[in-house]
């Protein structure tokens, strides 16, 4: 065997906070021919704390200071009332934002807006990740579902999630399913254009090899392109998420009493400074957990990609 | 790694009897293949291209035949036909006196790289032809760890794809396309893009491998080196369009270890190899440059 024969490509599990696999890093391990037992993962799972400081540590660093920095110049803007084309007149300073942010999560309501949007995130999202999977994998694979489904994408896609706002009113029942259906059609794209990537991009050659193993087309469905397909896949649910946070946004302009979108505009309307940048801050918070759960939660059916092998 | 693989008697693992019973015995009475008068054509854009023209082979229960050719030849597409993925545009092609229609686990596929399944363990991949052949879970597992014990890659089961090098996947390649016990095991430049070390070991472990299995093997390549140290007979091709030019009776002494490469019969089948395909070669150049 050549000198590769027995190096195996393990990866340490590190922390990894927005899912960016150059956060990574690989280490080459040569283990000798005699042994190929020795080839175990755990033995190099973790990098040792000094090395993890310099690197890791060190831009986790930066990242925090990068967002205080813009916390401090901006508490400084607001308190002296700067106003150079741009004006933090009318803007509340952090710290206000905080002293108001502490009054409201020591009530109730603040925290019913948060689950009432949460519900219809979920509700919109399952929805979208089911439609759009199944509907990204009907036309990856035919030529005639692509042929048909592809012009409504191309024409809908494009829409802003406001837009829908009148005719969400107008063709749903309830208040509630007009929120979720825009908060839905926002999910939705993302995750069917990137099913039908990754569906695409099936290697012919793995295909063969299934046919020549015996392997029907439904178990080649299953074997080869859905797992082919879900690097793809999973990037479109996580970004399938981000997108269906701020539909939701838009949609809860029409909400009658809950929801942190609702929240946001409805302090606008009352003139609530403080209030409105809570609700952003939320928002943007949320969205981003949300992501990140889902990037998590589909680790494991990624975890092919990089790990040294199962443990 | 020759020596890891002669030590641990793996070879004794392949009385998997119950599924050998199921396969009937290859090498004796299945796994005939017979190409006649098969033209393969493909439309492209600028014109039919004719890919293979008036091949004619037969190969025999048991043989281990090289298709040797220049690159674009259309030995892949050959062996394709064979193997069920590209219909002959004349001609027929059959295996055991059956029609080839599509592909089926009686031909087990070799390819050249990247043809295993990276969400799939080294197990998971070779157990995913007993699988489909309806065996179940436990079976499938004790199936794919004979095979694997077989390649000498035993201890890597649970490892993925993509951690391994070149040569140990290829190694895995042979035990999936072996464990659905094949009459035929077709192979397209499987050790095309290893380097000449890997290669040769490689080499000397398919050969130890097929002594025991004795099942019908076509050997795709374009090195002279490896069809005439691999095979029983070598099958010589020629470019646009792709035709069997020669058939070439390799009569060297089995088994086969690395010190034939330097013998003198070895080195005269070579030549033999050699002055064929040059000649061949040039006619190929000399009809080009009239039409060009
Ligand atoms: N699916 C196809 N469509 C069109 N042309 C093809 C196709 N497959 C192979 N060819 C052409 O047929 C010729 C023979 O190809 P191939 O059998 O792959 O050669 P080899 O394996 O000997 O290198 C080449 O010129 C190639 O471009
Ligand atoms: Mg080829």
């Amino acid at each position: 065997m050549d000198n590769h024969s027995n190096a195996a490509l393990l990866t340490a599990p590190m922390e990894e906070t927005d899912g960016s696999p150059g956060v990574e890093q690989i280490i080459r391990k040569e283990a000798t021919m005699a042994s190929p037992m020795a080839e175990k993962t755990s033995d190099n799972a973790r990098l040792p704390a000094r090395i993890w400081m310099k690197t890791i540590g060190v831009r986790y660093l930066v990242r925090i200071m990068a967002l205080i920095v813009a916390v401090v110049l901006w508490e400084f803007a607001s308190r002296n009332g700067f106003h150079f084309y741009i004006n933090f007149d009318n803007i509340p300073a952090p710290s206000v934002v905080g002293t108001a942010l502490v009054a409201e999560l020591s009530g109730q309501e603040f925290y019913l807006h948060i689950l009432h949007s949460l519900e219809r995130v979920a509700i919109a999202y399952v929805l979208a990740v089911v439609v759009g999977v199944i509907l990204g994998v009907a036309m990856g694979r035919s030529r005639w579902a692509e042929d048909i489904i592809l012009p409504y994408i191309e024409l809908l896609r494009p829409i802003p999630a406001v837009a829908w706002i009148p005719l969400a009113i107008l063709m749903l029942p309830t208040e509630q399913s007009s929120i979720i259906f825009i908060t839905f059609l926002g999910a939705l794209f993302p995750v069917i254009l990137n099913t039908v990537h990754g569906v695409e991009q099936t290697s012919s050659v793995l295909v063969r090899a299934a046919r020549s193993l015996g392997a029907s087309r439904t178990a080649i469905l299953w074997h080869v392109v859905l797992p082919g397909a879900m690097p793809s896949i999973v990037a479109g649910l996580a970004i399938g998420m981000g997108v269906a946070w701020f539909s939701l946004l838009a949609g809860e302009i029409i909400s009658g009493q809950y929801g942190i979108g609702y929240y946001t505009w409805n302090s606008y309307t009352l003139i609530q400074y403080p209030q409105i940048i809570i609700g952003m801050l939320t928002i943007g918070g949320l969205g981003t957990l949300c992501t990140l759960l889902v990037r998590k939660g589909c680790n494991p059916l990624l975890k092919w990609q990089a790990k040294g092998g199962r443990s | 790694m020759s020596e890891v693989l002669m030590n641990d008697n793996r070879l004794a693992v392949l009385d998997h009897s119950r599924l050998r019973a199921k396969a009937g015995k290859p090498g004796t009475d299945r796994g005939r293949i017979s190409v006649r008068d098969v033209d393969i054509v493909f439309d492209t854009p600028t014109g039919s291209h004719i890919a293979v023209q008036n091949a004619n082979l037969t190969v025999r229960p048991g043989e281990f035949v090289c298709l040797l050719g220049p690159s674009g030849c259309g030995k892949s597409t050959l062996m394709n036909s064979i193997a069920g993925f590209v219909p002959p545009t004349r001609g027929d092609v059959t295996v055991d006196g059956e029609a080839v229609t599509e592909p089926g686990p009686d031909r087990g596929m070799v390819f050249q790289q990247h043809s295993l399944f990276p969400w799939k363990t080294v197990k998971e991949n070779v157990a995913f032809g007993p699988l489909m052949a309806g065996v179940g879970q436990n079976e499938a597992n004790s199936v794919a760890r004979t095979f694997l014990s077989l390649v000498g890659l035993a201890a890597f089961e649970n490892a993925y794809p993509n951690t391994l090098s070149g040569g140990m996947q290829q190694r895995v390649g042979i035990a999936r396309a072996l464990a659905n016990y094949p009459s035929v095991l077709l192979m397209d430049e499987p050790f095309g893009a290893l380097d000449a070390q890997t290669r040769i070991m490689m080499q000397e472990n398919l050969l130890e491998i097929w002594r025991e299995f004795h099942n019908t093997v076509v050997f795709v390549t374009h090195d002279i080196d490896e069809a005439v140290f691999l095979s029983d007979r070598i099958v010589v091709m020629s470019a646009s369009p792709g035709r069997i030019i020669a058939d070439i009776k390799v009569d060297l002494p089995r088994p086969r270890e690395q010190s034939l490469l330097t013998s003198p019969d070895f080195m005269a089948l070579k030549r033999q190899c050699l002055d064929l395909i040059r000649k061949e070669t040039l006619n190929a150049f000399q009809q080009q440059n009239k039409v060009g």
